[in-house]
Formats: structure tokens, sequence, C-alpha cells
């Protein structure tokens, strides 16, 4: 058994009898560590103190909790219960799962991004449902007058095996809450999961599959009005003048308005107030510089590789040196176009500001940034506002920005009504928030004895935050090494998109490896294999990746695609490690009709503990699909600050003809869970233009691929 | 505005709306039925797809005025109880992830089966290829249909 012995704080969770009897645990994730529980006297008063992130166990066994994070199909709201069940010893057909509203008070990191839930939270949801568990345990020991350590807990009961006796958790919920809470709860020993691991279904799937009202979209509340609103259509331009005439004529419209850059429409129904709005005449002008256009972009991009004022990002050795010396350079660069996160259930959220406070509703990945934004720009307490989570239509990381949840409730406070804000289709794609256009220039230098000796990489990137991760492999593994970025700024606006930079670096990276290993004359995982040996053995500078970790994913997927020993199909091979995971990919290519033809991908994932192997399968074959699809075939483009795309007919999303066939495999090497809604994506690309090289002969250096010739060959 | 009356899900309906407003928001706004989705406005990603005398429509392009008599299904009616043999398979085969799409995948889904009971894995694809779901639960969504297909 393990045993959680740190953190000696006992105000995390909290137990306490429910007025209408049963046991109530209250926990939150305030602390790094895992929490240590305090009994408190009453559901009452824990509610006056905002504990409502709790578990609870009611009279008649059902065992209800609150997941706080926003749940946007990473499957949080069953993976987060299934860890308190596994300890608790639960009966999972019991468990009821709940959304919690915005608690900063209750919770820490109540907010979906960045792979990160699982990892945060897995010792205080394992310590909350142990807690559980031996209080209940104990009440039952009491009861039969027999030492706590002769009783065993299994499946909602507590059984003692000398006498027979059994006692379910309904029936010990009252008087477990009398027990004093433990300082130090025993974990189980993960060879004991009987839950975790295993394939548990999606919490809510019988509401979405009867179409429940379970999405922002959908929220209802009486008296509210509809409102949309248009923002400017090209980025560095601003109103210059409004005619708001023709639309406030428009039947069900109730007023427009105009507030910073945007004229909203707000009405009695979404279709009348989307009518209406189409009949604005507004003027925009430049709002300081030119808007720009994709031309301008590629013209930026070679500008800044080859004259931009970089920031050295990591320097190992004297790679001028090695250049100079160097027997074969081989000189790549790889470029990406912006991308719309367009996740299926647009922007919206509903927003209520009374006198008394501010009533926010809706979709949102990080609800405490979004309220703390709201409180500043309405002057309003944030204790005043209450921010309701929906569930989100996807996210993608559009939805970690909140500047749909302050216009909303910027024009509550304008018109002094309920309003439900909706985007389009239309605003989504052209409303900004995008994947930075991002281009990358590779070099290396090979010796006349054949060894790698230098390595660069400079990334320029539009708006991008940083374009490299220069502590990524193959840095610590190669003497010679240069990493440089440099940016761009420009008024289209950009955004986290699932696995950030990554989500295009590590295409290129693993592209460009496979260009170096072909030079050389080497098999590509044998390559990569032997710059982690010499990593491992001789480390150039910090290493901040698990060298056993990517080996493990690395062997596994040569093992189980069958690497170099199959007829009949082009395999292409590539491994990431992003976030805290490890995931690597062989694509297997034929051609068809002269073109290539992607029909099968092997995802080998190292993300420690499996929670839920359905939801962690679900990760990692919708990961390889969203690769898969936006580097074939995502692309947003510019024409004078305007978006060129603003619907699925012009930017095209994957659909079912076009996705192979996707093998998932874990590692088994009982580590702590270390993430999963984002590593499985960014090795995709290059697996899938490594594959496609081994069967044409042809490099793909640019996304998306759908443009390149071979694509066009009939 | 005129006053349409619409059969839907077997109940009647009497929306007082203007006549181009598509189904979709009839549906959505007026009669508070919100299982149908909202996800582009042009037919492009069947989120919005319901049954017009049993054939799979896309509700975001249909005008109120040319429903008229038909008789119209949406996911709220696909099964009085939740139960129609691809929302048991959709269950089984644990399809959605963010689950915004799946009311629309289903109801072409269950127009497909209607048509064509047992389909071909061609078909399936052919069938499916209008609904987008941008989680990327295609092979789950292709498996619940052929696991569905064997229940009928």
């Amino acid at each position: 058994m393990s045993t959680n012995t740190q953190n000696s704080r006992r105000d995390f969770l909290k137990i306490s009898a429910l007025t209408g009897g049963g046991l109530l645990l209250g926990f939150s994730w305030l602390e790094t560590d895992a929490a240590i529980p305090v009994a408190i006297t009453d559901l009452l008063a824990a509610e006056k103190k905002g504990f409502n992130s709790y578990l609870s166990i009611d009279t008649d066994g059902v065992i209800t909790i609150l997941s706080p994070n926003p749940e946007l199909g990473q499957n949080i709201m069953t993976s987060f219960s299934m860890i308190i069940a596994e300890e608790l010893e639960a009966d999972w057909t019991k468990v009821k799962v709940i959304q919690a509203p915005l608690d900063t008070k209750s919770f820490d990191r109540q907010l979906t991004g960045g792979s990160g839930a699982i990892p945060h939270s897995w010792k205080r949801l394992r310590t909350a449902g142990a807690t559980a568990k031996y209080m209940l345990v104990q009440a039952a020991a009491n009861q039969w007058n027999v030492p706590a350590s002769e009783c065993t807990a299994k499946n909602g009961m507590v059984i003692h095996a000398q006498s027979g006796k059994k006692l379910s958790y309904g029936s010990l919920a009252v008087q477990a809450a009398a027990i004093e809470v433990p300082k130090n709860v025993p974990l189980k020993d993960r060879k004991d999961f009987t839950l975790i691991g295993k394939i548990v279904k999606n919490v809510a799937n019988k509401s979405i599959v009867t179409g429940k009202p379970l999405f922002g979209l959908d929220f209802y509340r009486e008296g509210m009005l509809y409102a949309m609103i248009q923002r400017p259509k090209a980025f560095g331009t601003k109103i210059k003048s409004v005619d708001s005439a023709a639309a406030k004529a428009m039947p069900g419209v109730v007023d427009v308005v105009v507030f910073k850059n945007n004229v909203a429409v707000v009405g009695k129904s979404t279709w009348e107030v989307n009518k209406a709005r189409k009949l604005l005449v507004i003027e925009y002008e430049n709002d300081g510089g030119t808007p720009e256009s994709t031309s301008d972009h590629n013209a930026i991009f070679s500008n800044l590789l080859d004259n931009g004022n970089v920031t050295v990002k990591r320097k190992n050795g004297d790679v001028a040196a090695a250049f100079a010396n160097a027997a074969k350079i081989i000189k790549s660069e790889y470029q990406g176009p912006f991308l719309s996160h367009s996740p299926m259930e647009p922007m919206n959220f509903f927003a209520h500001v009374r006198p008394d406070g501010v009533e926010l509703v809706g979709p949102t990945q990080t609800p405490a940034s979004a309220r703390s934004a709201t409180s500043k720009l309405l002057g309003i307490p944030e204790d005043k506002i209450t921010l309701q989570i929906t569930r989100l239509g996807g996210g993608f990381g559009r939805r970690l920005k909140f500047d749909y949840v302050v216009e909303a409730a910027e024009l509550s406070s304008i018109v002094k009504a309920p309003i439900k804000l909706i985007w389009t289709r239309e605003d989504d794609i052209t409303g900004g928030s995008y994947r930075p256009a991002v281009k990358y220039r590779f070099e290396a230098a090979i010796d006349s004895s054949g060894n790698l000796t230098g390595y660069k990489c400079r990334g320029v990137g539009i708006n991008s935050g940083s374009p490299t991760r220069e502590d990524n492999f193959p840095s610590g593994a190669i003497d010679n090494l240069l990493i440089e970025a440099v940016e761009h700024k420009s008024a289209i606006t950009t955004g986290a998109w699932r696995a950030p930079i990554t989500n295009f670096l590590a295409f290129a990276e693993q592209a460009f490896l496979d260009e170096v290993a072909t030079a050389m004359g080497k098999d590509p995982v044998q390559f990569r294999l032997d710059l982690l040996a010499r990593a491992k053995s001789n480390p150039v500078g910090t290493i901040k990746y698990d060298i056993a970790r990517m080996e493990g994913v690395i062997k596994l997927a040569a093992e189980k695609s069958g690497w170099g020993k199959k007829k009949g199909v082009s395999q292409g091979f590539s491994v990431y490690f992003s976030h805290a995971s490890y995931v690597a990919q062989v694509c297997e290519v034929i051609m068809q009709a002269g073109k290539p033809v992607v029909k099968k991908i092997y995802a080998i994932a190292d993300c420690g503990e499996v929670v839920n192997l359905g939801g962690a399968r679900q990760q990692v074959m919708g990961g390889v699909v969203d690769g898969m699809g936006h580097a074939m075939y995502g692309k947003l483009s510019f024409k004078n600050g305007a978006a060129e795309q603003n619907n699925f007919n012009t930017y095209r999303l994957i659909r079912m003809k076009d996705v192979p066939e996707v093998e998932p495999h874990f590692v088994n090497n009982g580590i702590e869970p270390t993430g999963l809604g984002e590593p499985a994506l960014p090795p995709t690309g290059g697996a899938v233009a490594n594959a496609i090289f081994k069967a044409t002969g042809k490099r793909l250096r640019n996304q998306p691929f759908i443009e390149d010739a071979i694509f066009k060959t009939t | 505005m005129p006053i349409f009356k619409l059969s839907i899900n077997g109940k009647q309906y009497q929306p007082d709306v203007a006549e181009d407003t598509p189904l979709l928001w009839v549906l959505r706004d007026h009669l508070g039925l919100v299982g149908t989705k909202y996800g582009c406005g042009i037919a492009q990603c069947g989120a919005c797809t319901v049954h017009v005398n049993g054939t799979a429509v896309r509700s975001c392009v249909l005008p109120v005025s040319a429903v008229k008599n038909s008789a119209v299904t949406t996911i709220e009616g696909l099964s009085a109880n939740g139960d129609h043999p691809l929302q048991t398979a959709w269950d089984e085969v644990d399809v959605a992830q963010c689950g915004y799409c799946q009311a629309g995948q289903l109801m072409t889904a269950a127009a497909l089966l209607k048509k064509n009971p047992h389909p071909s894995s061609e078909e399936i694809n052919n069938a499916m290829q209008g609904n987008i779901c941008r989680c990327g639960a295609y092979h789950r969504i292709h498996e619940a249909i052929k696991v569905a297909s064997k229940k009928i």
C-alpha cells in the first residue's frame, strides 16, 4: 500500500452529515499536495463557507461527485469520478457526477488546458476517496465492536469476513460523518485497482444521445434576448461609421448597440437577429498599419529567417565550426498556416448584469479568468459574479480565451437585459484567436565520417508567443546545436490551439530528422534510438525530457507496427514529447491511382497510468484524426486583413472517409498520470509526411499537404 | 407573422415565426427542442440533421414554410426512452467525446438504417460524409452503426 503522508493541513476535505441524513465529503484541490480532511458540522455551514466541491454519500448509497473542471470531451467527468470511486471502493453504478460551478474558494486549477487536470488532481482525488472509505470502515467497525483492521470495503459495502457481517455505505453514511477524520490515509497499490485502467463509459452518454440541453447554446432563460455582434471583417481596421437604421427596423430587433469596435444587434430570436445584422451598413478604416495578406506573411517569413533579430533559445558547442567542417549540409524549411479552432459549438455565452450582481452561464475552458475579466470591465467585485459552466461542444484552446464572455457581459450591462450572445460559424472562423502561422528553417551538419555534428533550427512565428521548444529532443543529443526564435507582431489575433506550437513544430522537426536519417543512410527508428543513447551516455547540456520514456514508446511502436518488416505498405515514423507525455506513431501509406493514401496509423502513448482506457483511446485516436486532418487540409489565409475562408465549405475539416485505421497502445509503466488531451496530436503530421516520402520520394514541407502536387496527380 | 402548424415527434406545434425562419431555429428558439444543434448554418456539418417524413434533412437551411404537413422527427423523438438501437449502440461503443455533433450523427445514421438496415462500410462512409465530428470520433461512430445494424 502506498500512503499519503504529505500535507498536514486539515481544511481541504470537509465531512458532514447531510441535513437529509448521510455523509457529505467535500474536498478541494487548493494545494499541490493531496488533501487532508476536516470535519464540518453540517451542510448549511459548508455551503455558507462555499464548500460546494464535494462528494456526498446519501443514505440510499448514491454517491454524488462534483466535477470542477470544464468538460469539453476529454471525459474528465468520468475519469475524475473513477479515481475517487477506486479508492472509495464505491459501487460504480451508484455514482452520479455533476458539473461544479466556478468556485475559486473550493477548487484549484478549475480550467481545461495543458493536458493537466488528471496529473494535477490525481493524488488529491485518490485521497478524497480513501478518506471517505476509511471513515465508513471505522463506522462499521464501531458498530460491530471489532477492530477496523479486520474489516474490508468493496463495491459499496463494508465487510467483516470473520463474522460474515456486511453493511452498505448508505446505511453507514450518518455514523461515518461522526468519525474523526484521518490525517494519513493509505492509498491502494495499483495492482489492486479494479476501476482505474478499465474501459468505463462516459457518464453523460444517455444525456448526449437523447439530445438533452447540456451545452451553452442550449441554455435558455425566460425573458432573455439574443445577440450577435458584427466585428471588423479585417484585422487592423476599425469602425468609421455605422448606419443601423435598416437593421433596427427589422421585426424582432430590440436594439442595435455600438461599443468598442463592435456593432451588436439585440433581438427576440437568433434568426431575426442574424437577418437584421446583415442589413448593417458599416464603414471601416485602417487602424494604424496596413492590414496583412498571406502573401505579406510569406515575405515576412523569408525576411525574418534571413535577417531577423533572433533570440538565441539554446546553444551548445561550436555550431559555426561544425558547419564549416561539415562534409554534407542538409537544409530545409517548413511552413504552416493559421488555423481556426472551429469547435462544433460556436462561441456563445449568457450574461445577466443586474444592479446587485452578474450571472454568467456558458462554455468556457477558463471560468476564473472569464469572471475576473468581467469583474474588471464592469467594476463589479468577483464575489457578486456567478459563473455556471455548461458542457463545452469542443474547445481545442479557443475557449481558453474569454473575449466572448466579456462581450456578453458588456452588452448585457449596456442593454440592461439578460442576453445570450451567439457567434455564427462565420464569426468563429473569421473572428480570430488562431493557431499562429509559423515557419522553420532547419540545418544539419554531417562530418566526413557520417556523424551528425551540428543542428540548427530557426523559427518564425506570427504572434506565436515563442515558436520553438528548444529543450525538446533532439537537444541534448547533438554536440553543436543552435535554436533561435523570432516573432512578427500582427493585428491578426492568435491563441493556444490544441498542443500549442508543437502541433506544427513536431511535424517539422520529425520530418527534418527523417531527412537527416535518409541522408545519413540510417533507419529512422534506429537513428532516433542512437541519438537518445548518446543523450543518455553523454548528454550535451541539460536534458528536459525523459530518455527512457521516449525510448519506450519508440521501441513499442516499432514492435506493434512491424517496423521495416512489412511488404506492400510504406511506413513513416515520428515521436514527440509534449506537455508531460510521450507518443510515437507509425503511419502506413499505400498508392492508389497514383496518389498516396494513408491507411493506418499506430499510436503508442506513454501518459503514465491510464485512468480510463476508453477515454484514453478516445484522446489518442481523436488526437491522431485531429493531427492528420489539419496537416492534410487545414488552412486559413488572409487578404487585406480578412480571412479568406469563413465556413466549412471553404475551411476543410477531416471527415469520415478521410480517416485511416488508428491502432492505439499504451505503455504500462506504473508512473503517475502525465496527461493525454494533447500529446497524441503533434506526432501525426510527421508520421504521415515521412510515410508519404517513403511511398513517393516526395518531401512534404508545407501544410496543408493536400495542396501538394502529389495529391493532384490523376 | 404567420402561424405554422407543425407536427414534430408526433406532437402538434403552432409557432408564430417569419416564413423564412429555418426549422432549426424554430425548434431551438421557439419550441425549446434544443437537441438539434447549430454548427454551420449552410448544410455543411450535419449537426442540425432531423428527419422530415423519414428522410435526413439539414434543418439549418430548411425554411419553416417548406415543412408544411410533413412529419418532423428530432433527436428528442428518435425513440420514446432513448433506446433506439443506434442510441444504445452509441452508449455501448462509447462514441461521444464532447457530444455536440452526436444528435446530428444519430439522425443521419437512423435515416440510413431505415433505408438500408445492413449497410456496408462504404455505404456508412457515404451516408456519414456530411457530418463533421471535430473530436474525431469517426471510428466509433462507424462501429456503432455496425453494432446497431446487427440489432435491427
